[in-house]
């Protein structure tokens, strides 16, 4: 199906302008300068995407083997030993294999794919775009923000293939696991090479946060008050401030962490026993100073990850409805309370550590607070839909599966939250199947809403909507197959994180189910391969752009040439009238941003 | 690309904005750490009593200074008095390099005290000190690193700089890390007595 046929109308908006114009600053491009260290912020962003999709595809690929070890723990598969070597000997997943693969899995999820993948992408090509700027505040920062993630991944890419292993105590690294080499080999130099790798990843997100705040505050073109922004420009801010924020905490817990490695410090280690080598000389240290340190970044990250998915959503999803979004300044006031709220809730990771059950009840009612922002903003993603003249591009029907995950994930939280249900639910499949609805499988959605849209202005191609669909469909199905069936397992009591169940009578039952799950896996894996091949063949033979804004949208990256240059637009930068949302207004399809009031308009914003 | 952000309509300039974010960045690793300082602290387990170095309230004085010579720098190069614009900040980074020396000593100062901050059989209160203390001693460090740059720059004699940027920037850097300073001097005063 083409895009003309999904749009009804056709594509005739906007005029198609010079497709070769350069920005203001026509300068002479490289090879090196334009496509390895470019200071362009889009040649930035789509660096981050595209190794945030490497890192995705070897971090789904490490799901899928470990869901192999899960589905058929007592058969062997030859193959598995030609790709992990002596891990997995005979066929047969090592268990230091299947927990290394577990926590890598995790930490390259989180911290490449959702973090940086996606922030990093986007946040990077839209805020420049839709605030009417050339390039970010500093563009030397932003190459350096993408080289220390780059970095940053090397390193960890290269723990893969250290003599011990990668690191294999939980993406969480916990101390003392994570404290002492002699604790399991994933602690030796897999541990080290995942703190360095680590610390130069907060040190890029940090480069990058800056960056972005300082453009939307500083950078706005003329007109463009803060409440005409877009909602993705917000969304992105809350993500950079949580970001500056709450990643210096975290380096600096692993700055403690370093020292109780390597300098004989007990900031988290007191009376420990290793067989073989016996007791410790460290005393006094507490392994839940770790736990505070960690979450307090940990929490706001699952907001870094999930915000920007909201705001990316808002914008496909007014676009697409042909509506103004619902309740604007109730989506900025969500998100900012989302954002407060995150910074007071990290305690609820650490009910059964031992927190004072009154301390904890405190962290209880903060946590159920989140539900009322979240359902202001699920009520207002609903109400745009509502009557809306709904154009299913690819895009959209993201966005709506991102709304679907969003409530289906955030349900169980309201669960979660409370102390006293988490007692049985803590490290069960039920906080598996949580997380990856509501922040993994719901941000991966948001990430491929913003990519089927902002594709045609990231290459000046389209990719084909066949295929799209089919990725859509089998992903939005594949993902509730997968993990709706872990809310039960984990109801059972069915711990996460354990190499083989077919020791527990209790858990002998789910045989099946987790044949079922791993095989789903499977499939939805090779989906997102069919995507990749999709993302890459249209770069190349997509069809082409014919028209600067194809969707029909009010926001200004549509008013630059199909394939901008560096500085975005060919001449002045336009100014702003109106807000972002003018959609169907006054008997008109839309009204850009740079589109004048006119006289006897009706309510203007 | 400075020409890029010249177009711009802009209230305060990129740069200085960046400081200030990244300012509050920094302190929110510094609280992350006063906080782990309290929280390891109050559970009661194992806690070494000590008292501070006294060098420390030599080091106190010498970033105070510093915090007043770097201000006058800033003020001779807006006053084009280029000669005692780079006296200043030369007497500002060595005033940086002597902070972090009586630092160090303090540290030697706990060590023969019977307080060790690293090794083996070490304290966490006294690991404590020394890492955050050690922390925000790289802060200064990285803050001399800056005003050689910017001595460099008022060598260069092919390129005139007039934009004051750069000194404002490094200047409220500094007073921001001396900020930080008294912040642990008065914390590690009155918390761990």
């Amino acid at each position: 199906m083409s895009n003309e046929q999904t749009l009804h109308t056709g594509t005739a908006h906007g005029t198609v302008h010079d497709d070769h114009g350069h920005g203001a600053h026509h300068h002479h491009e490289t090879f090196i300068t334009k496509y390895i260290f470019s200071q362009d912020h889009k040649m930035i962003a789509k660096q981050f995407l595209i190794t945030g999709m490497a890192w995705a595809v070897l971090g789904g690929l490490m799901s899928v083997l470990f869901r192999v070890q899960l589905a058929y723990p007592d058969q062997n598969f030859p193959i598995l030993e030609t790709i992990m070597g002596h891990w997995a000997k005979g066929g047969h997943i090592t268990a230091e294999a299947y927990y290394a693969l577990v926590t890598i899995h995790g930490t390259v999820m989180v911290f490449f794919v959702l973090t940086a993948g996606l922030s990093g992408t986007f946040s990077n090509f839209l805020i420049p775009l839709q605030v009417g700027a050339r390039d970010m505040a500093s563009p030397f920062m932003n190459m350096l923000s993408y080289w220390f993630f780059f970095t940053s991944a090397l390193i960890m890419l290269s723990s893969l293939f250290v003599e011990s292993g990668p690191f294999s105590g939980g993406w969480t690294a916990y101390p003392p696991l994570s404290a002492l080499g002699s604790a399991s080999p994933g602690s030796k130099t897999g541990m080290d090479l995942w703190l360095i790798s680590m610390a130069l990843f907060v040190v890029s997100q940090l480069l990058g946060g800056l960056n972005y705040i300082a453009t939307i505050l500083n950078m706005r073109t003329k007109g463009m008050s803060m409440t005409r922004l877009p909602l993705t420009i917000w969304a992105f801010f809350f993500t950079a401030v949580l970001g500056v924020l709450s990643f210096p905490v975290l380096l600096s817990g692993f700055i403690l962490l370093i020292f109780d490695r390597n300098f004989g410090t007990s900031f988290y280690l007191s009376d420990i026993f290793i067989n073989g080598i016996g007791a410790l000389p460290n005393e006094g240290g507490s392994p839940i100073l770790y736990q505070h340190l960690f979450w307090f970044l940990g929490h706001p990250e699952v907001y870094i990850i999930i915000l920007p998915g909201m705001g990316m959503v808002s914008e496909v999803m007014s676009t697409n409805a042909r509506k103004p979004i619902f309740g604007y300044m109730a989506m900025i006031g969500s998100l900012f309370a989302i954002a407060i709220l995150s910074f007071l809730v990290w305690a609820h990771h650490m009910f059964v550590s031992g927190l004072n059950p009154f301390l904890g009840s405190f962290f209880v009612l903060l946590t159920l607070l989140i539900a009322v922002p979240s359902a202001i903003k699920v009520f207002n993603w609903l109400t745009t839909l509502w009557r809306g003249n709904i154009r299913f591009t690819p895009g959209m029907l993201y966005s709506i599966g991102f709304v679907s995950m969003f409530i289906s994930g955030g349900l169980t939280g309201i669960w979660l939250g409370n102390s006293a249900l988490d007692i049985h639910l803590h490290d069960t499949y039920f906080i598996i199947a949580h997380f990856h609805l509501v922040m993994g499988v719901a941000g991966i959605f948001g990430m491929y809403a913003g990519i089927y849209h902002w594709y045609p202005k990231m290459f000046g191609r389209y990719m084909n909507n066949t295929l799209a669909y089919i990725h859509f469909w089998v992903t939005l199905a594949g993902a509730y197959l997968i993990f709706w069936p872990m809310h039960y397992e984990g109801l059972a009591g069915m711990p996460r994180r354990y190499y083989d169940y077919t020791n527990w009578e209790s858990f002998k039952m789910f045989g099946e189910l987790n044949v079922f799950i791993s095989i789903v896996a499977i499939i939805v894996f090779a989906v997102q391969l069919l995507f990749l091949f999709n993302f890459f063949y249209s770069m190349y033979k997509g069809r082409k752009v014919t028209s600067q804004n194809p969707w029909g949208s009010t926001t200004l990256e549509w008013t630059t040439p199909i394939n901008p240059g560096h500085g975005n637009w060919t001449g002045e930068i336009p100014e702003v009238h109106r807000w972002a949302y003018d959609y169907g207004k006054d008997g008109k399809d839309f009204i850009a941003q740079t589109t004048p009031v006119g006289a006897g308009e009706s309510v203007n914003h | 690309m400075a020409t890029v952000s010249d177009q711009q309509r802009k209230k305060i300039h990129p740069h200085k904005f960046s400081l200030w974010v990244g300012m509050a960045s920094i302190l929110m690793m510094f609280a992350g750490f006063t906080s782990a300082y309290i929280v390891k602290r109050s559970d009661g387990n194992n806690w070494l009593e000590f008292t501070l170095p006294p060098v420390f309230w030599y080091s106190t004085g010498v970033i105070l200074l510093s915090s007043l010579t770097i201000y006058l720098a800033a003020k001779a190069f807006k006053d084009r008095n280029m000669v005692r614009y780079r006296a200043l900040i030369t007497v500002t980074a060595v005033l940086g390099v002597l902070f972090t020396i009586l630092q160090w000593s303090g540290f030697q100062f706990l060590q023969d005290h019977g307080v060790k901050l690293i090794g083996s059989n070490s304290n966490p209160a006294g690991s404590f000190l020394g890492v955050i203390t050690g922390v925000h001693m790289l802060h200064v460090l990285g803050g001399v690193v800056v005003l050689i740059v910017l001595f460099a720059r008022a060598f260069n004699t092919q390129r005139k700089n007039y934009s004051s940027v750069p000194i404002e920037v490094a200047s409220a850097y500094w007073h921001f890390v001396d900020a930080i300073w008294i912040y642990l001097f008065v914390f590690f005063n009155i918390v761990s007595n």
